[in-house]
């Protein structure tokens, strides 16, 4: 694998496709773990080796995984690896451990790992496959570690637990609750929508940008998106109602068709 | 024990709501909350998707897992059970409850991947809830998630005729709004 293939797809994750602050991704964890900076490292960096592993083992496997099981074939590749790191934190890190909690296991279900599985892993090489998933973790990390740093500066006047803001600085503690969460990934999305507004006056591409969607799932049609695999088969499941509209209850009108000639 | 099932109905569905203190099932939350109508049908799914997940996970912990030593296993199990009920949940209602399906249908794979069953699969097995005591705080949680949900389409339904500044339209004023429910919500930890 060339030097240049691997540096192109580590400055893709963390900066081109930032999972977080560009592509707006797993949300869930973002909130959940971010009330201080060493927190979000430590999600951050659990999820990357999970993204990292799984994505090497999917580039392995994607030729023998059947096209139309490869979803669930996927989450328990994912599921798998989580619960090793689950296993090795709950035994090495325990502070970490106690700190994320439940979040460790639902690493699953973040939305970037399934993600990069199908949009990357599924479709290239092995080492690439890696050093995507490494890219996209560290992005990851490095959006979790701002975010947590920020609401903890906020939050408690200190970073990684270090006191940075002067004696007179009394803390906002909401911003470590859970509504200060929400708060500053408003702050960071509205951020977003202004560069992306600016750039698309000066007419450079910004589709990749996500968080300009006006957040409604069901008539949605970006790419890219966490929502991309739910939407899709979210719409064939549309396309199957609308036929059962056309032609309601098939089988009562042929019935009743038999029925008639022996009145 | 109705004492006990009363507090956890009370705790899980307000006080430490799934979606507002503990983040759980975003996606849907800020996806499919635009009009009243879509999130009350996301709702309902929700709380006949976790309920029944609750159920039957903690069947499967209770008679499977527990017996046989398998317990580090849970993570995978779960999920996969889950997303076999939800795609199971999905054919049963399609062949023999059409009403229920045409309300209920768009919403179910939207759910599959929907973090609030895995968590609350997982947060029953975590504090040693029995089954019964899964299900009532499945059941809570899932009616946490339909409060919030249905109450976040209200606002944002009023809020399409607001002015909002450029930057802020779409997801940020949504995020804002969602964190001042999450003050309110605040409110309810005084309740226990």
């Amino acid at each position: 694998m060339k030097q240049s293939n691997i540096s192109e797809r580590l400055f893709n994750g963390i900066v081109k496709e930032n999972p977080t602050f560009v592509l707006m991704l797993g949300m869930c964890p973002t909130l959940a773990v971010t009330t201080s900076a060493i927190n979000g490292l430590g999600m951050g960096l659990t999820t990357m080796v999970v993204l990292a592993l799984s994505n090497m083992f999917i580039a392995l496997l994607r030729k023998i995984i059947p096209d139309k099981v490869r979803i669930p074939a996927f989450i328990v590749i994912i599921a798998s690896f989580v619960t090793v790191v689950e296993l090795l934190l709950k035994a090495f890190i325990p502070f970490l451990y106690g700190a994320l909690g439940l979040y460790i296991p639902l690493i699953v279900v973040n939305c970037i790992i399934l993600g990069r599985a199908e949009a990357y892993a599924s479709k290239n090489d092995v080492v690439s496959s890696l050093f995507d998933g490494v890219g996209m973790g560290l992005g990851f990390t490095l959006a979790l570690t701002i975010i947590g740093a920020i609401r903890e500066l906020l939050g408690a006047g200190e970073v990684f637990g270090l006191a940075v803001m002067p004696e007179s600085y009394v803390p906002c503690s909401i911003f470590v609750l859970a509504p200060g969460a929400f708060f500053v990934l408003a702050a960071l999305t509205a951020i977003q929508n202004k560069v992306k507004l600016a750039g698309e006056k000066k007419g450079r591409d910004m589709s990749k940008i996500q968080s300009g969607c006006n957040s409604d799932c069901m008539n949605c049609k970006e790419t890219g998106c966490s929502r991309k695999f739910v939407d899709v088969s979210a719409k064939e499941e549309l396309e199957v109602i609308e036929i059962t509209d056309g032609d309601e209850f098939p089988e009562q009108a042929v019935e009743e068709k038999e029925e008639a000639p022996n009145d | 024990m109705i004492k006990e099932l009363f507090i956890i109905l009370i705790s899980s569905s307000l006080v430490s709501n799934v979606v507002l203190s503990q983040f759980l099932g975003l996606c849907p939350f800020l996806g499919v909350s635009k009009k009243t109508s879509t999130a009350a049908g996301m709702g309902t799914a929700v709380i006949f998707v976790i309920t029944l997940a609750s159920a039957v996970a903690g069947a499967i912990y209770k008679y499977i897992l527990t017996p046989f030593d398998l317990t580090y296993l849970q993570t995978i199990v779960f999920i996969l059970v889950i997303a076999a009920l939800v795609q199971f949940v999905e054919m049963f209602l399609k062949k023999f409850m059409k009403g229920l399906y045409q309300a209920l249908g768009v919403y179910l794979p939207l759910i599959t991947t929907n973090c609030a069953v895995l968590g609350v699969a997982l947060t029953n097995v975590q504090k040693n809830y029995g089954i019964l005591t899964g299900i009532v705080n499945g059941f809570a949680t899932a009616v946490g998630f339909t409060i919030s949900i249905v109450i976040l389409a209200g606002i944002r339904e009023k809020m399409e005729y607001n002015d909002i500044p450029e930057s802020f339209k779409g997801m940020p004023i949504v995020l804002i709004t969602a964190g001042l429910m999450a003050i309110a919500f605040c409110g309810f930890s005084g309740l226990l």
